[in-house]
């Protein structure tokens, strides 16, 4: 008997954390090897963005208005992209079946690739906005805004990796998360636009609050939903 | 090891496995063996706890499927014929994300040991995608040795394989029979499963329709054995 | 598969009979509003169908979770039962809606929060047919129907909560005593009776197509099942 290929003897919360850091971590090394998925992703929200400039007239007067709406718009899109290749990735080789093998709980790999598709977007995020800045001449870095990113990310990804690992199970593959996504992602959307809004506008905070509680309240509704259901979603 | 009762599997209205009975003591290889579309790999996700039954009982070196799935996972190693290997990440990388997957201590140790045993040890820093189909299945029992599985499961794997991994993945399962571990492997490859089997076991129609030792078989044909179970 | 029973028949003559009895409210009972005549009538029908589209939502919501805990396909039977015939109420409703706004607001469509989460509703339940043909596995579709029902299920809510923050220009029908003030309408007595009454109409016309619904999907199932026999 192989004495050393015996487990660690630990607890079952530090297995699960251990499993979520090892996902994550394959997504991250993978891709900052192969970086096809961030290219993708930057290279489709410039051009959203590039876009928008020829469909809306964002001159000085309507850009302070129109500025949240069209990064929102553009991380949305974006975000498909990102969403889909992920768990394409797993579908393809049979690697989800390698992730289901694992003594581990279900929730561990929602919760790894949420991490991973967080961390994916929030780099296309942090990249778009220095050059949004710089394309309109607009200061778009405040802490204010970073942080209303963070907070919509998160209810973005949690929706979406859901969503995703059924998508990636049907006929249509890409073409149904946005389908799905969208729809469900409203609230976020909303929230988010008006905070970032806000805060390019330097509203008070009062007048931001409310949206920074629908964005918290519906993160926190959503991870739990999908905590609760990611198990019948990759199991059979 | 592995036992199995009653078992029945449900794809809607289609029923594939009808009241499977199955049983495989330690240290048994089994070879299932079984026309197309009867139900092998269905059978075989089933006992790898990736799929559940519709109704019947399987218990795995002593723990219930479902209920102890987790448990069960942890004495099983599978190899399918898809690699399940992440073609960005170099063969290393590999191991030692399965390898944290599956609580492992010594981990850096282990690695060396089943890249040497899969004779993939001058390739381990290579990526993935780069391997041929042989180099990622050897990769792929590698990764299923990994944690020392108590059961292993086999699903076609010499499918796609030229002579050479052909003859490396012999030398594997002959390596794995050796140590005393419990294999379930299907396979269309009869000369090879004659060779490696302790037990050959037909699945037809839903349920195994004949099963023989490698005794019993004694100089008569795995061909004629497996063709009379099918007509039978 | 059971010929229509007793009570679904009488339930289908009593809601004939009771749209019968609401059309006649509508028409002869209810007096004509004195801004906009008889266009105003609309809106009695409009009520009641978005109101019963709702009750669709939440039946499919509540089926999914049912669904999901005892693996019984009769409850996801019932999910797209709900679903399905919602869909129609609630289009029903919105283009009945966009009937009575154009001459009300001079528009046929306004982003406010009812109507865009009603668009978004309608969306979610289209989405939802659209998961459902994607996937060929029964099990499987059941399970994310039931997943997706009670994802959107939960967004509404959410949905309209976060456009609720926005100003609206749509009536605030109960309880608006300064009618101008917030765009909504005072309605003399007789309003509200046929109003109510032609809710609880619709309830009844829900309850039969529903039921049907069920039916139909029940001897879908059994249609497939016989197939199979047949193939066998």
């Amino acid at each position: 008997m192989n004495r050393s290929a015996t487990r660690n003897s630990s607890t079952r919360a530090g297995s699960f954390l251990r499993a979520v850091g090892a996902i994550a971590w394959k997504d991250l090394a993978a891709e900052l090897r192969s970086r096809e998925l961030l290219s993708a992703m930057l290279v489709f929200a410039l051009l959203v963005i590039l876009i928008f400039n020829f469909a809306l007239e964002l001159d000085v007067k309507t850009r302070a208005t129109i500025t949240a709406g069209v990064l929102w718009v553009t991380f949305a899109f974006a975000g498909t992209l990102g969403l889909n290749r992920s768990m394409a990735v797993e579908k393809d080789r049979g690697c989800l079946d390698g992730l289901l093998l694992a003594p581990v709980d279900r929730t561990a790999i929602y919760f790894g690739k949420v991490i991973s598709n967080l961390a994916f977007m929030l780099i296309v995020e942090a990249i778009v906005l220095p050059v949004y800045s710089i394309l309109y001449n607009t200061n778009l870095l405040s802490l204010g805004l970073i942080g209303v990113i963070l907070l919509g990310s998160i209810g973005y990804v949690a929706v979406g990796t859901l969503l995703s690992s059924m998508a990636v199970q049907t006929r249509t593959r890409d073409v149904m998360l946005p389908i799905l996504l969208f729809p469900v992602i409203v609230p976020v959307l909303v929230a988010a636009v008006k905070a970032s809004s806000g805060v390019l506008q330097g509203l008070p905070m009062d007048e931001i609050l409310p949206w920074l509680n629908l964005l918290v309240v519906y993160d926190v509704i959503f991870i739990a939903i999908a905590f609760m259901v990611f198990d019948y979603v990759v199991e059979e | 090891m592995i036992e199995v009762r009653k078992l029945f599997k449900r794809f809607g209205l289609k029923t594939i496995l009808r009241g499977l009975d199955f049983h495989v003591a330690q240290g048994e290889f089994v070879v299932l063996l079984g026309p197309n579309g009867a139900g092998k790999t269905t059978f075989l996700r089933i006992l790898a706890s990736l799929s559940r039954p519709s109704m019947g009982q399987v218990v795995i070196a002593g723990h219930t499927l479902p209920a102890q799935a987790a448990e069960v996972r942890r004495t099983l190693g599978v190899v399918s014929h898809l690699p399940l290997l992440y073609g960005d990440l170099t063969a290393e990388e590999n191991l030692q994300f399965y390898g944290r997957m599956y609580d492992l201590q010594n981990l850096e140790a282990r690695l060396t040991e089943v890249l040497h045993l899969i004779g993939l040890e001058s390739r381990r820093r290579d990526l993935v995608r780069t391997f041929s189909r042989g180099m990622q299945q050897r990769l792929a029992i590698g990764r299923a040795v990994l944690h020392d599985p108590e059961v292993m499961l086999f699903d076609e794997p010499y499918t796609g394989l030229d002579q050479d991994a052909s003859a490396m993945l012999d030398d594997v399962l002959r390596n794995v029979a050796a140590r005393g571990r419990t294999v379930v492997m299907t396979s269309h490859d009869l000369a090879r499963a004659e060779e490696l089997g302790s037990r050959f076991d037909v699945l037809s129609r839903g349920v195994i329709a004949a099963s023989c030792s490698q005794q019993e078989l004694g100089s008569s044909n795995l061909l004629t054995f497996y063709k009379q179970a099918l007509t039978a | 598969m059971t010929p229509t029973p007793r009570a679904l028949r009488v339930l289908e003559i009593v809601s004939f009979l009771l749209l019968c009895a609401a059309v006649w409210m509508v028409f002869f009972y209810a007096p004509l509003e004195a801004v906009m005549g008889a266009v105003q009538k609309v809106f009695y029908f409009h009520v009641a169908n978005a109101w019963v589209g709702m009750l669709g939502f939440i039946a499919a919501g509540v089926s999914g979770i049912i669904y999901l805990r005892t693996h019984d396909m009769k409850w996801d039977i019932v999910e797209v039962a709900a679903v399905e015939i919602s869909l129609v109420f609630f289009f029903i409703a919105i283009v009945t809606g966009s009937i009575w706004a154009y001459p009300a607001w001079n528009t046929w469509w306004t982003w406010d929060p009812r109507l865009t989460t009603a668009a978004i509703l309608e969306l979610i339940y289209i989405a939802y047919m659209l998961l459902r043909q994607g996937i060929e596995d029964p099990e499987r579709r059941a399970r994310f129907g039931a997943v997706y029902a009670l994802i959107g299920g939960l967004s509404v809510p959410l949905t309209f909560m976060s456009i609720r923050l926005f100003r609206t220009i749509h009536p605030v029908v109960v309880g608006g005593a300064n009618a101008a003030a917030q765009g909504g309408f005072d309605m003399a007595p007789k309003m509200l009776h046929s109003m109510f009454f032609a809710l609880a109409v619709f309830t009844v016309i829900f309850i039969t197509l529903f039921w049907h619904r069920i039916r139909i999907g029940i001897l879908a199932q059994t249609v497939e099942q016989l197939k199979l026999k047949l193939t066998q």
